[in-house]
C-alpha cells in the first residue's frame, strides 16, 4: 500500500446513543478524517466530546443503546457493513486498542504473559509453542523483563501495565493502533517513559498511530495529523503544522492559546469559558455559539459546514466563508 | 507475603474462635435454669440427699465451676467426649455423628443441585439482561427467596403425595429400615425427592440473584471490553474472562452456606419427618436436653466457623490478589 492512500477511511460518522425514554444522545456527527500508513493522528477535544467514542464505534464495541452509521473504509473494507463474525478477524489483528487505565483494561485473574499468548492463539497466527517464544519477545521489546509475565496485573505497577498492554496491543502485529488517552492515569515521569516507547515502536514495527490525547504537547510532538472534536463534531482537522501554526477555529485558537508552550506538557486544556453542549438538546446552529467570542448572528441558527481553508486543511466556521466572501 | 502465611492467620484465628465459642457453651449452660441431676433422674422420682450427693460428686458438680469443672470440661470435649444425652441417654456424640450422615447427604444434595441450577440460571439471566428470560428468572428467585421454608415444604409434600404418590415422610420406608444401605437405594431416593426439591428451590434464589448481579457487574469491567477488542466471541468472553471474576462472591456465599447446612436442616427435617441433626435438636430442645443442645450448639458453631475457613481458602485459591494483601 502506497503512502498516499489511506490506511483507514472515516466517512459521515454518526453516532447516537438511545437512552431511556425515547431520549437520543447525539455523540458524534458527520466524522470524517483519514488515517495514513506509518503517521499518528491526533485526535483532540474536552471530555465528552467524542472522542472514545469515535475509536470505539470505528471498533463497534459500543454497547447495543449504540446507533452507527456513516462508513469506515480500512484497506478499503467498509467495517461497519461486516458482519459480527467477519468483525472478529479484524479486531486486534489489523486493529488494536489501549486504553486509558490499565489497571482495569487486564483481567485481574489471569496471569500476563497468558494474556497476550491469548491474542496471538485467537487469531491462529503462531503454533503455541512458538507463540510463547512471541509473548517473551514482545514483553522484551516493551521493557518488561520476560519472567515477569508469569505474574498477575495487581503485582505490576501502573507504568508497567500500560507497558504490558501496549504488548499485548502488537501481539498480532497490527497495522492500526488506537491509545485512548493512554498517559493519562500514569504520572508524568511514567507519561514521558509511555510515549518514547510508543513513539520507537511506532518507528520500528511502522505502525499507524490514532491517539486521543487532551495534551496538546503531546499532539506537537507525536503526531502528523489532528483531528480537534468538538461537541461530536469535527471543529477543525489538518497537519499538526497548519493547526498549529495558522488554528482557523476560535476553539482551536482558544485551545492553543490556554496551551502556550508546546514543550510544557503539563497545561491542560480546561481554560474555555463555558461548558460543551448537552448531547440531548445541541444548538441548531453552531455547536460551540455559546462559548465563542466571536459568533456572528447567523452562528445560532445555521450549523457551519467543513470547508477547505487550506491544503488538507479543514475548518468548520462561518467565520471563513466571510472571510472568503471579503476577498472576493 | 506468600499464601501460607495468610491461611495460617486464617486457621489460627478459626482455632481462637472456636475456644470463645466452647467458653459461651460452657457458660450458657451453667446459667440456664434447673438441676443436672434432677434433670437425669426424673422429676418425679424420690432420692435420698446422700444419693444426690454422690451423684454430685459423680459429675463433678461439687467442684467450683471455674477452674475445675471448666478444665474437665474442655479436657472432655478435646477428647470428643460431650456428655451424655438426658433423654436419649447415649453418647452425644454418637447421636450427632450417626444423623450428621443422614443430614448431609439431604442438604449436600438440595446445595450441589441449587449452586449449579442458580449460578447457570444466573448466567443466563445476567448475560441476556433484559430479556424475557431475565424477567422470568428474576422473578422466579425472588418468589423462592422469599418463601418460607415450611410453607414450600408442606405445598410440594401435599402435592407429591397426592398426585404423585411420593412418601410423606421418613428416609426409608419401614419395611427397609435397618437394611444395609446400597440395597434401598431407590427407596431412599423416592423419600429423597421431595425434601431436595425443596431445598433445591429455596437456596436456587439466591444463588440466582448473586451470579446474575456479578455477571452483571463483571460483564461492565474493562478487561471485558478488552476480551471482545482482542477478536473473542461471546462464549470464549464468558467463558475465559468473565466466569471466574464472577464466580468469586459466589464461591464465598457457598462455602458460608455450608456451615449454616445443620441450622437449615431444622426446618426441612421437621416437615418431612426426615431423621437428621435438625429433628433432633428439635427433639432436644422440647425435652430440654442441656448435653444434646450443648453439643448440638458447639457443631452448629465449628461447622460455621470451618465454612469460615474454607471460604477463605477457596478465594486465596481462585483469586491471586487475595495472597498478596
Ligand atoms: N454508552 C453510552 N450511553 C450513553 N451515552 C454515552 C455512552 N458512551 C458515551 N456516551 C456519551 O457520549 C459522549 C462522548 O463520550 P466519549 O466518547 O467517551 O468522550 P471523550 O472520550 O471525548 O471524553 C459523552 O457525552 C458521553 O456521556
Ligand atoms: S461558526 Fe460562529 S459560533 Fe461557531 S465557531 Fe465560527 S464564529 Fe464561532
Ligand atoms: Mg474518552
Amino acid at each position: 500500500m502506497s503512502e498516499s492512500t489511506p490506511l483507514l477511511s472515516v466517512r459521515h460518522l454518526s453516532t447516537f446513543f438511545e437512552l431511556s425514554g425515547n431520549v437520543k444522545a447525539y455523540a458524534l456527527e458527520d466524522v470524517s478524517f483519514d488515517v495514513y500508513p506509518y503517521q499518528t493522528l491526533g485526535l483532540v477535544g474536552e471530555s465528552g466530546c467524542g472522542k472514545s467514542t469515535t475509536l470505539m464505534s470505528i471498533l463497534r464495541l459500543l454497547p447495543p443503546n449504540a446507533h452507527i452509521s456513516g462508513q469506515v473504509l480500512f484497506k478499503g473494507v467498509d467495517l461497519l457493513a461486516l458482519s459480527e463474525e467477519e468483525m472478529r478477524a479484524y479486531r486486534w489483528k489489523e486493529i488494536a486498542l489501549i486504553f486509558q487505565s490499565a489497571m482495569n483494561a487486564l483481567n485481574p485473574v489471569m496471569r500476563v504473559d497468558e494474556q497476550i499468548l491469548e491474542a496471538i492463539l485467537l487469531h491462529r497466527l503462531l503454533p503455541r509453542e512458538q507463540a510463547w517464544q512471541r509473548v517473551q519477545e514482545l514483553l522484551d521489546l516493551v521493557g518488561i523483563a520476560p519472567q515477569r509475565g508469569r505474574q498477575y496485573p495487581f503485582q505490576f505497577s501502573g507504568g508497567m501495565r500500560q507497558r504490558a498492554m501496549i504488548a499485548m496491543a502488537l501481539a498480532c502485529s497490527p497495522s492500526l493502533l488506537f491509545a485512548d488517552e493512554p498517559t493519562t492515569a500514569l504520572d508524568v515521569m511514567i507519561q514521558a517513559q509511555v510515549l518514547e516507547l510508543l513513539k520507537n515502536i511506532q518507528k520500528r514495527l511502522g505502525l499507524a498511530i490514532v491517539l486521543v490525547t487532551h495534551d496538546l504537547g503531546v499532539v506537537a510532538e507525536l503526531c502528523d495529523q489532528v483531528v480537534v472534536l468538538y461537541g461530536g463534531k469535527v471543529a477543525e482537522y489538518g497537519s499538526v503544522d497548519a493547526i498549529y501554526n495558522s488554528p482557523q477555529h476560535p476553539y482551536t485558537q482558544k485551545l492553543l492559546e490556554a496551551f502556550p508552550d508546546l514543550h510544557r506538557p503539563t497545561a491542560s486544556l480546561a481554560s474555555i469559558p463555558g461548558t460543551p453542549p448537552r448531547l440531548t438538546d445541541l444548538p441548531s446552529g453552531c455547536r460551540f455559539e455559546p462559548r465563542c467570542f466571536a459568533r456572528l448572528e447567523r452562528c445560532r441558527h445555521e450549523p457551519p459546514a467543513l470547508r477547505e481553508v487550506g491544503e488538507k486543511h479543514y475548518a468548520a466556521c462561518h467565520l471563513l466563508e466571510e472571510k472568503e466572501n471579503l476577498l472576493e | 507475603m506468600g499464601s501460607g502465611n495468610y491461611l495460617l492467620r486464617k486457621f489460627a484465628f478459626a482455632l481462637l474462635t472456636i475456644f470463645v465459642v466452647v467458653i459461651i457453651n460452657f457458660v450458657l449452660f451453667r446459667i440456664l435454669p434447673g438441676d443436672p441431676v434432677r434433670a437425669v433422674i426424673g422429676r418425679n422420682v424420690k432420692i435420698s440427699a446422700e444419693v444426690q450427693q454422690s451423684l454430685r460428686e459423680q459429675f463433678g458438680l461439687d467442684k467450683p465451676v471455674f477452674p475445675d469443672q471448666f478444665l474437665m470440661t474442655i479436657r472432655q470435649w478435646a477428647s470428643g467426649n460431650l456428655g451424655v444425652s438426658w433423654s436419649l441417654r447415649r453418647p452425644v456424640a454418637e447421636i450427632l455423628i450417626s444423623k450428621l450422615w443422614n443430614t448431609l447427604l439431604l442438604i449436600g444434595l438440595g446445595q450441589i443441585l441449587s449452586i449449579f441450577f442458580g449460578v447457570l440460571l444466573g448466567l443466563l439471566a445476567g448475560w441476556k439482561r433484559k430479556t424475557a428470560l431475565d424477567a422470568g428468572a428474576l422473578t422466579f428467585s425472588l418468589i423462592a427467596w422469599a418463601t418460607p421454608t415450611f410453607w414450600l415444604g408442606i405445598i410440594l409434600l401435599a402435592a407429591g403425595s397426592t398426585w404423585l404418590g411420593l412418601p410423606t415422610g421418613g428416609i426409608l420406608s419401614p419395611q427397609n429400615v435397618g437394611k444395609p444401605l446400597h440395597t434401598v437405594l431407590p427407596d431412599l431416593a423416592v423419600h429423597l425427592i421431595l425434601p431436595t426439591l425443596t431445598l433445591t428451590i429455596l437456596y436456587l434464589g439466591e444463588y440466582m440473584l448473586i451470579m446474575r448481579s456479578s455477571i452483571v457487574e463483571t460483564l461492565g469491567e474493562d478487561y471485558i471490553l478488552t476480551a471482545k477488542a482482542k477478536g473473542l466471541n461471546q462464549w470464549q468472553i464468558l467463558w475465559r474472562h468473565a466466569l471466574k471474576n464472577a464466580m468469586l462472591p459466589i464461591v464465598t456465599i457457598i462455602a458460608l452456606n455450608l456451615g449454616f447446612t445443620v441450622s437449615g436442616a431444622i426446618y426441612i427435617e421437621t416437615v418431612f419427618s426426615y431423621d437428621g441433626l435438625g429433628k433432633l435438636f428439635q427433639t432436644a430442645l422440647t425435652k430440654q436436653d442441656y448435653p444434646l443442645l450443648q453439643g448440638a450448639f458447639l457443631l452448629l458453631a465449628v461447622s460455621v466457623i470451618l465454612a469460615n475457613m474454607l471460604a477463605d481458602i477457596l478465594y486465596t485459591i481462585l483469586d491471586p490478589r487475595v495472597k498478596a494483601s
